[in-house]
């Protein structure tokens, strides 16, 4: 070796002087102070950031690193954060704030023309939309510029005008409203939602139209979605994740996966391509797309061959007995071949049970010891007892509800039960072939109404399902390699996935499960739940799960995350945000169905049996999607609105309103406004968009949106079909540009705001006062102004506090006092509505009899007082000091309310002293005082009031928290922790992560299910039609059914892929993406992603312009050719802007379009049921959701760039 | 024996996640300006690939770092001789085209459109010539491509094989590599500058360009083979990662370390020995590993601590070394490794290795994987962190699968750790302290700065009432 001297170039400096210079730098980091706040829409990472300001400017953020520690082993939270969180300072000054109030140029005009006229603006308004000329000026040239400033006086003026225009003649239902996920700025969210129930409006729902609403987790769990915080990833001994990618999409939480992988925890990633999070795990299985429900069937039939057959785990048949469905009974139907599973046994079956109170929703089991039929405790029979006696047996225990005796539920008959062949159906292979596979399974004889019938327990009908055979006879596979469902081998032609992958995963996955007592779990995310059966796909992995005990566990268990929120504190916020501190009931749509039929795309496809396999469609009385949601709006199961052609402030103000309305609905006289949506009554009018991008990154089929809701120009390409109708009228023509007023409120100017007619300047998530929520963790904490709202922008609270006022001046001139309003409700989850409908009765058809609650919706008169919404806005009002609750539990309010009071100070308002909720930073007090989340004291109670019903002590739940409380003035301090509460279902505790069901599994408190117990079956009669009592696989939709590809014109024809929308990396939904931060870190514009060699075919390179297209509409960008992209798939990320240079489309002549260009909505009318256990209406809880991802585009190189 | 201090960070590449946000926190912070648009101080790229700016490794190109020569090592750029004939014309240096034309949009145009046929969309404009423009390239073009027969396949590091399994489907892998300025003992930058304006501090070791001294030569712009020198058109000075002295000096940690969300990030003292540095600069490639680590000193040795104390390193200074994760890391746990150390610059910033899910081959695998199952090739790794000698590597991240198994054992119902222990070259202990560092360390410490006073050194008296008035310029109230 060599040596050398030491080089002279070895500049060590220490002198001050020389080193003087170096205060450059040390100038530049410096601030005037630091803000503690976040990111308020969209994102449920909800991270607590530092916000440097500096000369009144905001400089840059950077994460927060105090939060509490959860405490144990748990690796710390912080830094929670990410890129794109970390360049929302680029929001604040760029040159496409929106700085002022806009309105399009053309409507100005016809507005001081009209108020040169009228000097009434109602008047004023009327005048511009009763006039075709004048109302078609405007719509037409929605999306094309021509925005001038204005001024807020003015345009407020103009929304209260339409606003009460459209009361008047139309009614309150017509002006809806939309903003996403309230999490992450409730009380932005509250604002607009509170205006639009006080005066009557919609509001529209956002968890389903994403659909981010996983349906399975109300079909098995009651529940709208309960996950563990990101930290219990850590307790997890085996983790699978499944169409989410983690590292992208939850980046503040994907260090709890590394670091449980270096604690030891073994992570397989299933996905189509290499994702990121793909390339964090041990293995990784390239299963094909949209296939992971065939990979689940596969691990369920090992894991019941290996742990359930072969060897008995008792861990597993204790929690299979004790907290599922699997001991329960089912009623066998008999049908031309064998017998088919039917409906649960229920005490109504049985003489000695029937005359029990709500026998029909009381469920059987059968004693293993005495061979007895026994009614658990726990049904949802018991939750609504209304008999003393039938009181406090809401509650999960061996006991049988009518005789009191303990009993022990047999999961099987395999032992010396009779058996009968059971045909089970299957949905893959050749359609004209297919034949259902008749299977022994182990039942019972027992008399129902003095007839002889078979029940199986769910347990031995499920190991039918999954083809494992125990030494029965029929149709079952011999062996994992039998190719016959649902073996690994069976799989492995469907996924793509070698059998012994499978066999090895499931292994594991249930031997850890065994070895940790359930410490198995599955993180899934929007790449499984976009697809039409979803619900399937995600109810084969949660069987998995529940096989293995691994719910209701830390460290197991399902972790769905997309778009899924928490507003921790539930109760006081929806009191305040649905305004039912003042009056009930608000109107709540589910925003699938009402877009769906809306914006005209079911006048664009055939019978959803097109595209929905079912063994035989001609039991279903409806065909087409339109027909269903008529129907599912008749019977009373989900929401609509308008409601009626009628304004229904006039049929409120009728003699025996509710009755006549019931006659003429049954005579025909009235329809529902859902059977004719297209009539001029009908339409919505008025749209309110908040904290949202509703028009693009929402809008599924947003070229629909442009033509039908908007009237803009557009890229729609289908054609309207022939259809076979039922109760839908499809007699008018369809209309384009239904809405007469969109008023967008935006800090930026994006795609929504661009269509919009009003523009209303936004204080960013900097400029306000806020609180944030979410699932991904178990704290609380603030937004918080930095800045004043720059230029003329306000948080959304004092936005439609001054619309308030303006609409309550106004209204003064034109309401008399207060008027009645009826209300059509659908039948409510978590009341008694859900134990109404035990069979499918439609009285439109004679079925039965129209009876509001019963048969159909509820039917409400409530009182609105337009000159007061002003003023009740500001206060809290008297209704919130009496009994809140949610999730069907509610307490005593009084100390709170009166608390409140002195912390907020009081205000009179509609003639009462109320806790004044003027201010953003109050409303935020307001709900953490009121909520158990936010009040040990509330915690307490709330849990008592949980115990009186069920007979359990949840004290142990509660202790040590009952003196905490927090407060706006707390949270600014520190992020704080909430406490555990009986609206959840999950128990929070020092050194224990938040994790779902673990209140259920460890106190014994019932699912909110039908059984009170998980169901593996589900025995609706419309899940028996279709084939889906038990999780079945089935194909994906075939592309040749859909209408969307096969009229395409031979010049617009390119390469045919797979479309997909998975969630980016460089925005969350359309935030961010116009960024210019995030634009430079990317590729500079919309992309769309494909594999290298099917670009390569096609004659396709990286970074060329192409037109996407389909009949549903054109997308313009640039290519990304990769590797890691499976052949036959491409993806546009969730979700881009028409504004970022975004060329014309050489097809339409057009601006290109968006991601959500190429989509449109595909309804599944099994998530329209209600009325009927969990499968009963909540917001955001259940109803179809907008599913997408079985769509195809065509992808061609664009010849000429123009602009 | 020549005793300093040195500012070290690791980085764990086997949690980083790819989220960039290191990036954009020190851009808000450091280059949100004018002249400064297309540098970024941190930037994480995805391997394979070719990073920013392009081919940067590629030294044939660009000459950067140091040669061994007969007489010791050189400047591939050339002696201060062939540097001054060139010293109006460059050949070595980046182009516009090797980084990228930074772009804007016409934002404004949105909402200032008049009403028109079509609807308005805001198009690229390049922010050096201000008209329209093609988007053609950026600074993290290739991120998360992986396999790309037009990017990723430039990738200097890449052999033949790799090449192949890249672009297969199958085979496709992937990793992200943030990089920052390497704050090396032995930087090349330093060395080029005619103007003396690029200096290492004294008490830290953060190599700094004096902005007032900066002549624009851009010589560190060449010789840097990191390519992590810009120079600022506005300014007429080359700029570059400051480590965030202002933070560093108070004991707070760099932007990029504090905001990573994937926790890669460490940062502490090491005491190295300037002696041995350049006693150990010219060894062959495959002992330079090795030779760097004998450079580095245990700072909870007697000796060197008495040694330390007589080079003016004061006990704040000490306690963090004794206590400093990045020694923990390099030379108690042996998980870090630096990169390229063939470029024989000696970088202060040290990478853990990945691991990656294991090969289409290896699907059924039973328990947790070991290293030969994984899918990055070992000869990439080695390539990057120990100038191609694969055993380092291989040894990282046997380590790495030992403390899982352990721990795996321990945590979920096992009772194999000892059999772990057995056939582990880790202790017991090494396995505990692993497992802490990566998984349950606080913020306190993973980052262990000693605070800087300079009281000794300035006249606090008189500043304490003056600081923080002090602007640039003549004019200043500052003498």
């Amino acid at each position: 070796m060599k040596t050398i001297k030491k080089p002279e170039w070895f500049q060590l400096i220490e002198s001050n002087k020389e080193r003087n210079w170096e205060e450059l730098y040390r100038n530049r980091w410096q601030h005037d102070k630091i803000v503690r706040s976040t990111h308020g829409v969209n994102c449920t990472g909800s991270c607590s950031w530092n916000v440097y300001v500096k000369d009144g400017l905001v400089t840059g953020e950077i994460q927060a690193t105090d939060y509490p520690q959860i405490g144990g082993d748990i690796p710390r939270l912080e830094p929670r954060g990410c890129a794109r969180g970390a360049s929302f300072s680029w929001y604040l000054y760029n040159p496409m704030r929106v700085k002022y109030p806009y309105i399009r140029g053309i409507l100005l005009d016809l507005w001081e023309n009209a108020k040169k006229k009228n000097s009434d603006p109602v008047a004023a308004w009327a005048s511009i939309v009763e006039n075709k000329n004048n109302r078609n000026a405007y719509v037409k040239s929605r999306g094309k510029g021509g925005f001038r400033r204005a001024d807020r006086e003015v345009v407020n003026e103009i929304i209260a005008a339409s606003n009460i225009y459209t009361i008047k003649k139309y009614g309150p239902d017509r002006i809806i409203g939309f903003s996403p996920i309230p999490a992450m700025s409730q009380v932005s969210y509250a604002a607009g939602s509170r205006y639009l129930n006080l005066i009557g409006g919609v509001v529209m729902s956002f968890y389903d139209w994403y659909c981010d609403l996983p349906s399975a987790s109300p079909q098995v769990w009651g529940e709208q979605t309960d996950v563990c915080e990101s930290a219990d990833w850590y307790n997890s001994g085996y983790t699978v994740v499944m169409g989410s990618n983690v590292s992208v999409t939850r980046t503040p939480d994907a260090h709890y996966l590394k670091e449980s992988k270096h604690g030891g925890t073994k992570v397989v990633v299933l996905s189509p391509d290499f994702s990121t999070v793909s390339n964090t795990a041990d293995l990784w299985v390239p299963v094909k797309k949209g296939e992971d429900g065939a990979f689940w069937m596969a691990v369920n039939h090992v894991i019941l061959s290996e742990f359930y057959h072969k060897r008995k785990i008792p861990y597993f048949e204790e929690y299979a007995r004790k907290f599922t469905d699997l001991p329960c009974l089912v009623v066998l139907e008999k049908d031309s071949t064998g017998f088919r599973g039917g409906k649960f046994l229920r005490a109504s079956d049985v003489a000695e049970s029937a005359s029990e109170e709500r026998a029909e929703w009381k469920t059987a089991v059968l004693d293993e010891k005495s061979g007895e039929i026994m009614f658990p405790k726990g049904s949802m029979g018991y939750r609504w007892a209304e008999k003393s006696t039938d009181k406090q047996k809401w509650r999960l225990e061996h006991i049988c509800g009518v005789t009191g005796r303990e009993f022990s539920p047999a999961l099987s008959m395999l032992e010396g039960g009779e058996r009968v062949h059971v045909s089970f159906d299957v949905f893959y292979g050749d359609k004209s072939t297919r034949k259902a596979v008749l299977r022994e399974v182990p039942v019972k004889e027992v008399m129902i109404n003095g007839e002889k019938r078979y029940a199986a327990t769910v347990f031995d009908l499920l190991n039918g399902q999954l083809g494992v055979g125990r030494g029965l006879g029929g149709d079952y596979p011999e062996s994992y390699k039998d190719t016959e469902s649902y073996t690994p081998a069976w799989q492995e032609g469907i996924t793509g996935v070698k059998a012994e992958t499978v066999i090895q995963v499931a292994k594991e996955f249930a031997g850890n499960a065994e070895k940790t007592n359930g410490k198995s779990m599955i993180i899934i995310g929007a790449g499984v739940n976009h697809w039409f059966h979803s619900d399937l796909m995600y109810r084969s992995a949660i069987m998995g799960l529940l096989l293995t005990g691994s719910v209701g566990v830390n460290g197991g268990g399902l972790a769905h995350y997309v778009g899924q929120e928490k507003v921790a504190m539930i109760s006081s916020w929806a009191s305040i945000a649905m305004a039912a501190d003042w009056q009930k009931p608000p109107r709540l749509q589910n925003t699938p169905s009402f877009w769906y039929m809306h914006s005209d795309q079911w006048r664009y496809e055939k019978s959803v049996f097109e595209y929905f396999d079912v063994p035989d469609k001609t039991k279903f009385q409806e065909s087409h999607n339109a027909d269903f949601s008529a129907k599912a709006v008749r019977l009373g199961w989900l929401p609509f609105y308008p409601s009626f052609r009628e304004n229904p402030l006039t049929l409120a103000m009728r003699k025996d309103p509710v009755q006549s309305l019931v006659a003429k609905l049954k005579s025909g006289e009235m329809n529902f406004a859902v059977e004719e949506p297209d009539r001029t009554e009908n339409h919505p009018r008025v749209w309110f968009i908040w904290r949202a991008n509703a028009l693009s990154s929402s809008a599924k089929g947003h070229e629909y949106f442009m033509k039908h809701v908007l009237g803009a120009s557009n890229g729609l390409e289908a054609r309207e079909v022939k259809k076979d109708l039922r109760t839908v009228s499809d007699k008018e023509p369809a209309p384009e540009g239904k809405i007469d007023l969109v008023v967008d409120i935006n800090f930026r100017m994006d795609t929504s705001a661009m269509y919009s007619d009003i523009i209303l300047p936004a204080a960013t998530w900097y400029e306000k006062d806020d609180l944030n929520t979410t699932d991904m963790h178990s704290f609380v904490h603030p937004l918080q102004k930095a800045v004043p709202p720059l230029w003329e922008s306000a948080s959304d609270w004092d936005t439609f506090k001054g619309i308030a006022e303006k609409f309550s001046d106004l209204s003064a001139l034109h309401f008399d006092g207060p008027v009645k309003d009826l209300v059509s409700v659908p039948l409510m989850h978590d009341t008694p509505d859900e134990v109404t409908q035990t069979s499918v009765k439609d009285w439109k058809y004679g079925e039965t009899e129209p009876v509001p609650g019963k048969t159909m919706p509820k039917f409400v008169i409530t009182e609105r007082d337009y000159g007061m919404i002003y003023e009740k806005f500001v206060a809290l009002g008297p209704n919130a000091g009496k009994q809140l609750g949610a999730h069907g539990v509610s307490w005593d309010s009084s100390e709170e309310y009166s608390e409140l009071m002195s912390i907020n100070g009081k205000i009179t308002a509609a003639g009462e002293d109320c806790p004044s909720i003027k201010e953003a930073s109050q409303a935020v007090n307001a709900i953490l005082h009121m909520a158990p989340e936010g009040n040990g004291k509330v915690a307490e109670r709330s849990f008592k009031a949980l115990g009186a019903n069920t007979g359990i002590d949840f004290s142990p739940l509660t202790k040590g928290s009952e003196k905490n409380n927090m407060s706006m003035e707390d949270i600014v301090i520190q992020p704080r922790r909430i406490h555990t509460s009986p609206c959840w279902s999950g128990i929070i505790d020092k050194g224990r992560p938040y994790a779902p069901y673990t209140i259920n599994t460890e106190f014994g408190l019932p699912w909110r299910t039908m059984t009170g117990r998980q169901h593996f079956y589900l025995d609706h009669e419309w899940y028996q039609m279709a084939g889906e009592a038990l999780p079945v696989y089935k194909e994906n939709l075939a592309e040749d059914s859909l209408n969307e590809t096969e009229e395409i014109d031979e010049t617009a024809k390119g390469l045919k892929l797979n479309y997909h929308t998975p969630h980016g990396k460089w925005h969350i939904h359309s935030t961010y993406y116009d960024n210019l931060r995030m634009l430079t870190l990317s590729r500079g514009g919309q992309v769309i992603w494909l594999n290298n060699k099917d670009a390569e075919g096609h004659g396709i390179e990286d970074n060329d312009w192409v037109e996407v297209n389909n009949l549903n509409g054109t997308v313009v960008c640039r290519t990304v050719v990769s590797v890691r992209i499976p052949r036959g798939v491409c993806y546009i990320y969730h979700a881009t802007e028409r504004t970022i240079n975004v060329p014309l489309s050489e097809r339409t002549k057009e601006r290109g379009g968006n991601h959500n260009s190429l989509t449109r909505v595909r309804l599944k009318p099994l998530a329209m049921v209600g009325g009927y256990g969990q499968f009963s209406y909540y917001f955001n809880y259940w109803g179809p959701i907008g599913v997408n991802r079985d769509t195809y585009v065509f992808v061609k190189k664009l010849n000429k760039v123009e602009f | 024996m020549d005793i300093k201090a040195q500012l070290s960070m690791i980085l764990n590449l086997d949690k980083c996640i790819g989220c960039h946000t290191c990036t954009v926190t020190c851009k808000n912070m450091w280059t949100n300006r004018k002249g400064a648009e297309y540098m970024w101080w941190n930037n994480v790229e995805t391997k394979p690939g070719t990073g920013f700016p392009k081919k940067w490794e590629d030294q044939d190109k660009y000459k950067g770092g140091w040669d061994v020569t007969s007489d010791g090592l050189r400047l591939r750029l050339g002696g201060k001789f062939g540097m001054l004939a060139k010293i109006f014309y460059n050949p070595d240096q980046p182009k516009m085209e090797n980084y990228y034309e930074p772009w804007t949009y016409e934002y404004e145009h949105l909402i200032d459109a008049a009403e028109s046929k079509t609807q308005p969309t805001a198009r690229a404009i390049s922010q050096v010539t201000g008209k329209h423009m093609e988007i053609k390239s950026g600074p993290n073009w290739d991120d998360d491509l992986g396999g790309s027969d037009k990017y990723a396949s430039a990738d200097p590091n890449l052999s033949e094989e790799e090449q192949r399994l890249m672009m297969e489907f199958e085979s496709v892998f992937m990793f992200h590599l943030p990089r920052l300025c390497n704050h090396c003992s032995n930087p090349a930058c330093v060395a080029s500058c005619p103007s003396g304006a690029i200096y290492k501090r004294e008490d830290d070791g953060v190599v700094l360009i004096d902005q007032e001294k900066c002549k624009s030569w851009r010589y560190c712009v060449s010789a840097c083979p990191y390519k992590k020198v810009y120079y600022n058109w506005n300014t007429s000075k080359s700029e570059k990662c400051i480590f965030c002295y202002p933070r560093i000096e108070n004991g707070q940690p760099t932007i990029c370390s504090q905001s990573c969300a994937g926790k890669i990030r460490s940062i502490g003292v090491l005491l190295v020995d300037m002696d041995r540095f350049a006693e150990v600069m010219t060894v062959a490639d495959a002992d330079l590993m090795e030779a760097y680590e004998s450079c580095i000193l245990d700072p909870n040795d007697k000796d060197v601590i008495r040694q330390a104390k007589k080079a003016g390193i004061n006990d704040e200074w000490l306690k963090a070394a004794s206590k400093s994760p990045a020694y923990a890391y390099i030379k108690e746990l042996g998980l870090a490794l630096p990169l390229h150390p063939e470029y024989r610059t000696f970088p202060s910033v040290f990478y853990v290795p990945p691991l990656s899910p294991v090969t289409a081959g290896a699907e059924a695998h039973a328990g947790l994987p070991d290293s030969d199952m994984m899918k990055i090739p070992l000869t990439l790794l080695a390539k990057l962190f120990s100038a191609g000698n694969t055993e380092p590597v291989r040894e990282i991240q046997n380590k790495l699968t030992d403390v899982r198994k352990y721990m795996r054992e321990k945590r979920f119902g096992g009772d194999g750790a000892e059999k772990v222990l057995k056939d582990s070259a880790f202790s017991e202990e090494q396995i505990e302290k692993a497992y802490h560092l990566i998984t349950q360390a606080s913020l306190n410490e993973r980052m262990v700065i000693p605070l800087s006073s300079h009281a000794e050194s300035k006249d606090p008296y008189k500043r304490q009432g003056e600081v923080g008035f002090g602007v640039r310029g003549k004019k200043s109230w500052r003498q």
